[in-house]
């Protein structure tokens, strides 16, 4: 038997945090892929601390809904795990190449797969360009179009950026769009003068946050000047500047997600079949609808604690 | 009832390997059967006699089915979950050879084979429906078929308080998941990041789970606490004490362990009593060394300060790093008196429930509104002089 773990932050304050973790979860146990599929989270319940004894499957894949390798995965999850023999060197990353580590967890006795987070893997660049065309409701959106990846910056953690810019350059060198490039919130070069950096009159705006909340619903928002206040919600494409912005909200809820847990998991070895392509399938189906295009401003507002 | 063919035929493969289940016993020895339930005893049957025997020890035999050929899974939480469900015993001993496990002591419910039933007892029940308490959640084993039941088992689920509510006016549901929903916010929709806060709304049901999907249904509501029950009634719950976490914590977290010792009471007086957490807290200051106050009488125990004490306790370690103050106000006894009233109905949660019009109570919105316009300066703050500089 084996399980998939979807390791995520949650939140006390904001019931919302969790809804993508549901969400992917969720596709995943509809492929049938793993015997279990169990959601964990640091500040919600089952917490990391107590997921791997509810499951009954002997080998655990652990995969961490996180944007990047740091804090989170390098030392939280592990710990909170019960992995005794965790070390960071495990994963020989430069801070955007973690794949996995075999591990024991001592408190059940039970192979845990520890991978990389889903925010580094090469698929999440997919995701990215997906998100792109389902908030333009155009597949072959890049013509014309900049596209931008936004990230947190230096907050507490120096492989954030990585991640971003990582993802950036990997679009960049795809020729697909007419411009990319990497913005922060809390750091230069910032999307607070997102226009500054286009020559494009199209930019989409990327926001590779897991979840929608307080810095994708409200912060960012406001900081682009698509709105004057984040309760009034936004128009997507907005004009600021003579641009048209297509902000998509936080990339984490893009179906396609789903994806990039299920190729984390069959990297470390675990036996998927022919899931990704089921996976595919539906974020494609959903992308052509445009069923869940674009974000739902006021949705999820609220304090990240 | 009737035994179906399949059954009898898959018991029939078995027997050769002999069976001993429940009070069933079957055994072959070249060709020859005994039989043996804790009524009858049959001994040198050939295979047509053994097939008449068992027909009239359906119960047993279907019972046999149910759990070792379908559910299956021995030794494992979820089993010892299902079994609980319906009395049976949850070692899968024999009635009056089960473990007690160390829920005996506390009140009925919480048995874990203490008051165990043996098949034809278990069975009557289960046509009337098997009633047991998780929590806020209350749990119906009965049979699919109540009129000629095969032994196939399903679980109806909802909540305490909805025990005499008529199955209609309850929202029905048959998909474990939507349990996430249900738990997500109290009956005044409010965000229940602790799942195991006593306040599970009610009006919902779900209804014909089958055993796996009872099991996930529950963990959705009350997470971990399955496995964790388990691990209690085999003796091998681990603990992790309030220093060992509190050590262990890293980043913003690291301040936690200069709590003082004094202040981690405060602080399960505050948040793991029963009137605000279901779980037991099985947790101390640290090996050998107790908390004065009591763990409670929850259904499950708690192995572990949870991340919303340990949240809440960063809070109380930066404010009790501050150092005390003396301060001059001047009130009168009953504004003082009133403090109290304000601080103790905030406390309880029952702000909304004192009346609008009921000036007597010290809580009332009125009397908080009046004394703030009286003692309160342009700031909005408290008219207090220090004193102790
Ligand atoms: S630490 Fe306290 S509040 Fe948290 S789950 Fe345990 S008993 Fe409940």
């Amino acid at each position: 038997m084996q399980a998939l773990v979807i390791a995520a932050h949650g939140s006390h304050l904001n019931p919302d945090a969790s809804d993508p973790t549901y969400a992917h979860a969720d596709t995943i146990r509809e492929t049938g892929a793993f015997d279990e599929v169990r959601e964990a989270f640091w500040k919600e319940e089952p917490h990391f601390r107590e997921v791997i004894r509810t499951l009954e499957s002997d080998e655990v894949f652990v995969v961490p809904l996180f944007i990047s390798e740091g804090y989170f995965t390098e030392q939280i999850i592990p710990r909170e795990l019960r992995l005794d023999d965790w070390d960071p060197d495990q994963w020989e990353s430069d801070g955007t190449s973690a794949s996995q580590a075999t591990l024991e967890a001592e408190d059940v006795g039970k192979t845990i797969h520890y991978c990389g987070p889903v925010g580094t893997h090469d698929a999440m660049t997919d995701v990215i360009i997906q998100r792109a065309e389902t908030a333009t409701e155009d597949p072959n959106v890049g013509d014309g179009f900049g596209l931008t990846v936004v990230g947190h910056g230096t907050d507490r953690n120096e492989n954030s950026a990585k991640a971003i810019e990582y993802h950036s350059d990997r679009i960049a060198e795809r020729d697909r769009f007419d411009e990319v490039t990497a913005l922060f919130m809390d750091e230069e070069p910032e999307v607070d003068d997102v226009t500054d950096y286009f020559e494009s009159d199209d930019i989409v705006v990327v926001p590779l946050f897991i979840a929608d909340g307080y810095h994708t619903q409200e912060d960012i928002p406001e900081d682009m000047g698509l709105t004057e206040d984040y309760r009034l919600g936004w128009d997507v494409p907005s004009e600021v500047d003579g641009h048209q912005i297509w902000y998509t909200g936080a990339v984490g809820t893009e179906d396609l997600l789903a994806d990039v847990l299920l190729e984390r998991a069959a990297d470390a070895g675990a036996d998927i079949g022919d899931a990704r392509e089921a996976v595919q399938k539906l974020a494609a189906s959903v992308a052509e609808t445009g069923a869940d295009s674009g974000p739902e401003p006021n949705a999820g507002a609220g304090a990240g604690d | 009832m009737t035994v179906a063919t399949d059954d009898l035929e898959i018991l029939l493969e078995r027997a050769s390997a002999g069976v001993a289940f429940d009070g069933l016993h079957v055994a072959e020895t070249d060709g020859e059967y005994t039989l043996e339930t804790p009524v009858n005893e049959w001994t040198g049957l050939n295979e047509t006699d053994l097939r008449q025997a068992l027909e009239s020890a359906d119960e047993y035999v279907t019972n046999w089915r149910y759990w070792q050929e379908e559910i299956g899974s021995e030794g494992t939480a979820r089993r010892a979950f299902l079994r609980w469900c319906e009395r049976a015993p949850v070692t899968d001993a024999e009635p009056d050879e089960a473990t007690t496990g160390p829920w005996s002591d506390g009140d009925g419910d919480a048995d874990a084979d203490g008051d165990a039933l043996p098949v034809h007892e278990r069975y009557d029940a289960l046509r009337d429906g098997i009633n047991r308490e998780w929590g806020q959640l209350s749990i119906t084993a009965r049979f699919v078929d109540i009129d000629d039941p095969d032994g196939e088992r399903v679980y109806d689920l909802w909540h305490v308080d909805d025990a005499g509510t008529d199955l209609g006016d309850l929202e029905v549901y048959d998909d474990p998941r939507d349990a996430r929903d249900l738990a997500t916010y109290d009956e005044d929709g409010r965000y229940r990041p602790l799942k195991t806060a006593p306040t599970l709304p009610g009006g919902w049901t779900f209804t014909g789970l089958s055993g796996d999907e009872l099991v996930e249904t529950v963990e959705f509501f009350y997470p971990a606490t399955v496995a964790n029950w388990h691990r209690e009634l085999r003796g091998n719950l681990d603990v992790d004490h309030w220093l060992e976490t509190a050590e262990r914590q890293t980043g913003i977290y690291d301040v936690i362990d200069e709590l003082p010792r004094e202040a981690v009471e405060w602080m399960v007086e505050a948040c793991c009593v029963d009137s605000q957490c279901l779980r037991r807290r099985e947790w101390q200051y640290e090996e050998g060394d107790d908390l004065d106050v009591d763990g409670g009488d929850g259904p499950f125990p708690c192995r572990e300060p949870c991340s919303l004490v340990i949240a809440a306790a960063r809070k109380w370690a930066i404010l009790e790093s501050e150092s005390e103050r003396t301060y001059e106000l001047e009130l009168t006894t009953s504004e003082l008196n009133q403090l109290e009233e304000l601080i103790d109905a905030v406390a309880e949660g029952h702000t909304d429930e004192i009346r609008e019009a009921d000036v007597n109570d010290g809580a009332n919105r009125y009397r908080a509104r009046y004394l703030r316009a009286k003692r309160f300066d342009d700031e909005g703050d408290l008219e207090a002089t220090q004193v102790d500089e």
